[in-house]
Parts: structure tokens; C-alpha cells; sequence
């Protein structure tokens, strides 16, 4: 296989900038036969209206590119960026038959989605959330300002770059997904990640129980000792800390996620009308 | 308060905007930090829409989109429990308990409208054999039309027809343990979200890490910046002082065998 970066490419700065305006629109045709199938086509227009001249060759490079594809929309432009180059190579008469292009997108789009989803919806959208949320529950407009331009900012930046590194590096980009960039990345990211979440579980979960366990009288006082002053005393947030690991367990058992939240309100109503909680 | 005819248009306009943000998860105008807040302004009590937005952010921080799975619809939840606070005058934990059930409504629209594109996506297969690429993006950039339908006919539904003393009326045939209840059971909700987030990082070996946090977030009174800045410091460290990202992985067995090489010369020697 010869390299991509040996290609001298035709696509113009227009074509680039246009993929990547379509890439922000990666799920707007989301459909359970293919999911970002007809998206990933799209994507390809640009550079398919480019590097092919003849009707057929164009038919074929869009049917081609109409197969299912799914990936975590943040992380699409290295992929994107790599069929690129790889439609260019085919174009100019490399050896690159659709079957390389096929497995190439399908190779990407396992570990690229295996970062991205962790990554962007399990810790980057998560603790800018979290954040944004935490002034906003005071009122401040800072809240959703933060939130919206701190993740647009750098989901911008990774779809900008990713597809630019996609393409620039063409088939070398290979070496880099199975180096040490992308799981260094991915390991540091869940470090972080699991430290935050700890944090949150703790400071903004409240739940008190103020069932009585015993009541002495100390020197004339009355000391009231609750299930919450026993917890406290263990450590601060053990019953959120619980929860958190019971609904962690009933999620991979594949309970869905609203049962549970119906659940919980179940919990609350029940322990509030037996005085349990409060 | 009544609702003007423009604010009406803004209410529909705003509300296709979350529902097409809410499948194309971009640019996140779907989320409730986003959606309650602008949905305020239009409303005229912006800093009402802020706290909602900011409350229900948090129940629905691990509300997202895993592969073809679909999470709960938080675009909807927040335009219809936005208006219901807003205009109906609940306050932020009834206008929480009203926005999950629609949220789970809105997760069954979306099924629906996915299923739908699927006939978008065949009209692009039969465009793709006569090359018309014209066709091709209208059908997919069309597609986004059906989901923001999806959230903006019911939103107005919601704000041409409720009225306070309506959504009074309803409330006030709840009885006092179910809102108590509510109101209880809003301060823990969250653990399912946290629960769907560390199910998708959670890696056994790092778990450490996520304990850690738990008792340092109990005794310590830092705030969730500086935090953030320990956890970043660990993270860095962590990788780097990690053998499994050394610069170089043959590096160990070369070392090993200058070990034994010394020690072979230091026998030598003795």
C-alpha cells in the first residue's frame, strides 16, 4: 500500500471547510437502519464531487459510503478526514479498493468511538455541566454560558483538527490509533473522570434520615442519635455512595434508566410518608 | 401570566431548535442548562429558567446517547416543564417532578421519528444511483425537520393551553406526601445519572480513583474547580508515571538484560 501523504490532493480549502460544516450535522438524518449512514455520505459529497468525473464512479463512491456507520459525533472527523484521503488515493488510480475503505472506516470507527463516548458524554459534557449547573442553580447567566461555549469550543476544535489530522496523515494515522496517544488519552481522561464523579456522589447528593435509633439523657440533655448522625459519624455521603453503586449494579443488569427514576421517586414518597426521610 | 402570540412564534421556533438540537447532540441546545434558560427569556423570568435549567441538569447529567441506544428526552422535558413553572407558577421541584415523565414521553417520540428516517435513508440510496447529490443533502438535513416537530407541536400544545389555575388545581389534588415525597426523593434522584456516567468510564483498576474523590469531596471544603485541578494533577501523573505508556515498551527488556549483564560481570569479577 502506498502512503496518502504521497498524494498531491485536488480537494480546495472550500471542500474541507464544507465537510466540516456537515460533520456538525453528523445525527440529522439518524435512523435505526443505518444510524449516521446517510450523514457519513454527506460528509462525503465535497470530496467525492471533486475527486470523481465520471457519473458511475461518483454512483459507486456514494453507495458506497451510504452503509451503516455510527461513532461518538465528536470524534467522526479523523475518520472522515482518513476516507478522504483514501477516496483522493482511489481516484488517482492507487490500489485502494472499497473493501480497504470499508474496513479502514469500520477499524476507525470501534476505538474512536471507544474514546469518544467516555470522553465527550462521560466525562467533558458531564463535569462542564455539572459545573455550569452548579451557578446556575443560584441564577447567575454565567451557568449556561459557560457550559455552551467551553463545550462547543473544544468539540469545535476536535472536529476541526481531527479532520485535518484525518487527512494530512491519511493511512499514517493508523500507527497513531494502535500507539500510545489515543489510550494514554482515554486513561488519563477516566482518571479524572472517576475523581470528579466521587466528589459529586458526595457533595451534591442529599439525603438525610432522621429516623430515631435511641434517645439518652446526657447531664439532663436529651441527645437524640439518628440513622444520619451514625452515618455522619462513619463518613459524609455513605447512603449516596450506596445508591450510587446499587443503581450502577441495576443498570448493568439493563434496567432502564426511567424505571429506576420512578423508582427512586417511589423511594422518596414512601420514606417521607413513614417519616424515614426527609 | 399570559402568553402573547409572539411569544408563541419564539416558544415554536425555540422548541425546533432543542428538538433537532436534541438528535443532533452538537451544539447541546437540547440540554436543560440551555433549553430551560432560553425558554425563560422568551418567557420574560429568565433567572427562573436559569435555576430549573441548572436543577435539572443535574438529575439528567448522564443522560446521553450510547450508540444507537436513546437516552431520555431532556429538550422536551425542559420547554414543557419551563413553561409549566413559569407560566403555570409551580415552583422548581414540581416543575422537576412534571419534566421527567415527559422526558420519558419524549424518548417514545424520538423511537418514532428515527424509525421514520429510515425511509429518508432508502430515498438517498435510489438518489445515489443517478449521483444526484442535491437530493442526497436535502434528504439528510430534511430528516432534522421530523425531530423538531417532534418537540415544538407538543411545547405549544403545552403553552396555547395551560393556564395557572389549571395546573394549580392539578397540584393541589396531589397530596402533601407526594410532593414532600417529590421534593425528598429531587435531592437523591441524581444517583442515576452518576450510576449511567460511571458505568460508561468506570474501569475496575481505576476505581481507586473514584473512592478517593468520594471521601475527599466529604472532608474536604474545596470547591468543584479546585477539585477539578487535583483530579487533572492526578490524571497527568498517573500517566505519566505509568510503565504501560513508557516512551519506549522495548526499554524493559533491554534494561532487564544490561541487568543480568552486570551481574554477570560482577560475578566474573568475583
Amino acid at each position: 500500500m502506498s502512503s496518502a501523504e504521497e498524494i498531491v490532493s485536488t480537494l480546495t480549502k472550500r471542500d474541507i471547510f464544507q465537510t466540516f460544516v456537515f460533520e456538525n450535522f453528523q445525527q440529522a438524518s439518524f435512523n435505526y437502519e443505518t444510524i449516521h449512514g446517510l450523514a457519513f455520505c454527506v460528509d462525503m459529497i465535497p470530496t467525492i464531487r471533486r475527486v470523481y468525473k465520471t457519473k458511475e464512479d461518483q454512483a459507486e463512491a456514494l453507495k458506497r459510503h451510504l452503509t451503516f456507520f455510527n461513532v461518538t459525533p465528536g470524534v467522526c472527523g479523523p475518520i472522515v478526514g482518513v476516507t478522504m484521503a483514501l477516496e483522493e488515493g482511489k481516484a488517482q488510480g492507487e490500489n485502494i479498493d472499497a473493501g480497504t475503505i470499508q474496513s479502514f472506516k469500520v477499524g476507525l470507527m470501534g476505538p474512536l468511538a471507544g474514546v469518544g463516548d467516555p470522553v465527550m458524554w462521560g466525562t467533558l459534557r458531564p463535569i462542564l455541566a455539572a459545573l455550569g449547573a452548579s451557578l446556575a442553580v443560584k441564577g447567575s447567566w454565567m451557568g449556561p454560558f459557560l457550559f455552551f461555549f467551553a463545550f462547543n469550543a473544544i468539540r469545535l476544535a476536535l472536529k476541526w483538527y481531527g479532520l485535518k489530522l484525518g487527512l494530512n496523515r491519511g493511512l499514517a494515522l493508523v500507527k497513531d490509533v494502535s500507539g500510545n496517544l489515543l489510550p494514554k488519552l482515554t486513561e488519563g481522561a477516566t482518571v479524572l473522570g472517576l475523581f470528579v464523579m466521587g466528589v459529586l456522589v458526595t457533595k451534591w447528593t442529599t439525603i438525610n434520615i432522621p429516623l430515631v435509633v435511641s434517645k439518652t439523657q446526657n447531664g439532663g440533655k436529651e441527645v437524640v442519635t439518628t440513622v444520619q448522625t451514625i452515618l455522619d459519624e462513619l463518613c459524609p455521603g455513605l447512603p449516596a455512595l450506596g445508591l450510587t453503586l446499587l443503581m450502577m449494579y441495576l443498570l448493568r443488569k439493563k434496567v432502564n434508566p426511567i424505571i429506576l427514576i420512578f423508582a427512586l421517586f417511589g423511594v422518596g414518597i414512601l420514606g417521607y410518608g413513614l417519616g424515614w426521610l426527609k | 401570566m399570559k402568553i402573547t402570540i409572539f411569544q408563541l412564534i419564539l416558544i415554536f421556533i425555540w422548541s425546533s431548535i432543542t428538538g433537532a438540537g436534541s438528535v443532533l447532540d452538537e451544539f447541546q441546545t437540547h440540554r436543560p442548562l440551555i433549553a430551560c434558560s432560553i425558554t425563560g427569556l422568551i418567557l420574560g423570568d429568565p433567572v427562573k429558567g436559569i435555576i430549573l435549567g441548572g436543577t435539572l441538569e443535574l438529575i439528567a447529567l448522564g443522560w446521553m446517547n450510547i450508540g444507537a441506544a436513546q437516552s431520555p428526552d431532556s429538550a422536551l422535558a425542559s420547554t414543557i416543564s419551563t413553561i409549566l413553572v413559569i407560566v403555570g407558577s409551580q415552583s422548581i421541584q414540581k416543575g422537576i417532578a412534571i419534566a421527567l415523565p415527559v422526558a420519558a414521553a419524549g424518548q417514545v417520540l424520538t423511537v418514532f421519528a428515527r424509525t421514520i428516517t429510515v425511509a429518508f435513508q432508502h430515498a438517498a440510496n435510489r438518489q445515489a444511483e443517478k449521483a444526484n447529490f442535491r437530493a442526497i443533502e436535502w434528504l439528510h438535513f430534511s430528516a432534522l425537520f421530523v425531530q423538531a416537530l417532534r418537540v415544538s407541536i407538543p411545547t405549544t400544545l403545552v403553552a396555547i393551553f395551560v393556564s395557572p389555575t389549571m395546573v394549580q388545581s392539578m397540584l393541589n389534588a396531589l397530596p402533601d406526601v407526594v410532593t414532600g415525597g417529590l421534593t425528598v426523593a429531587g435531592g437523591f434522584i441524581v444517583v442515576v445519572g452518576y450510576a449511567m456516567v460511571m458505568n460508561m468510564m468506570s474501569v475496575k483498576y481505576l476505581m481507586p480513583f473514584f473512592y478517593l474523590g468520594f471521601i475527599l469531596g466529604g472532608y474536604l471544603k474545596l470547591s468543584l474547580l479546585a477539585f477539578g485541578g487535583v483530579g487533572l494533577i492526578m490524571a497527568l501523573v498517573y500517566v505519566q508515571l505509568n510503565p504501560k505508556f513508557s516512551k519506549q515498551p522495548v526499554a524493559a527488556p533491554a534494561n532487564s538484560a544490561a541487568v543480568s549483564e552486570d551481574l554477570a560481570e560482577d560475578e566474573l569479577e568475583d
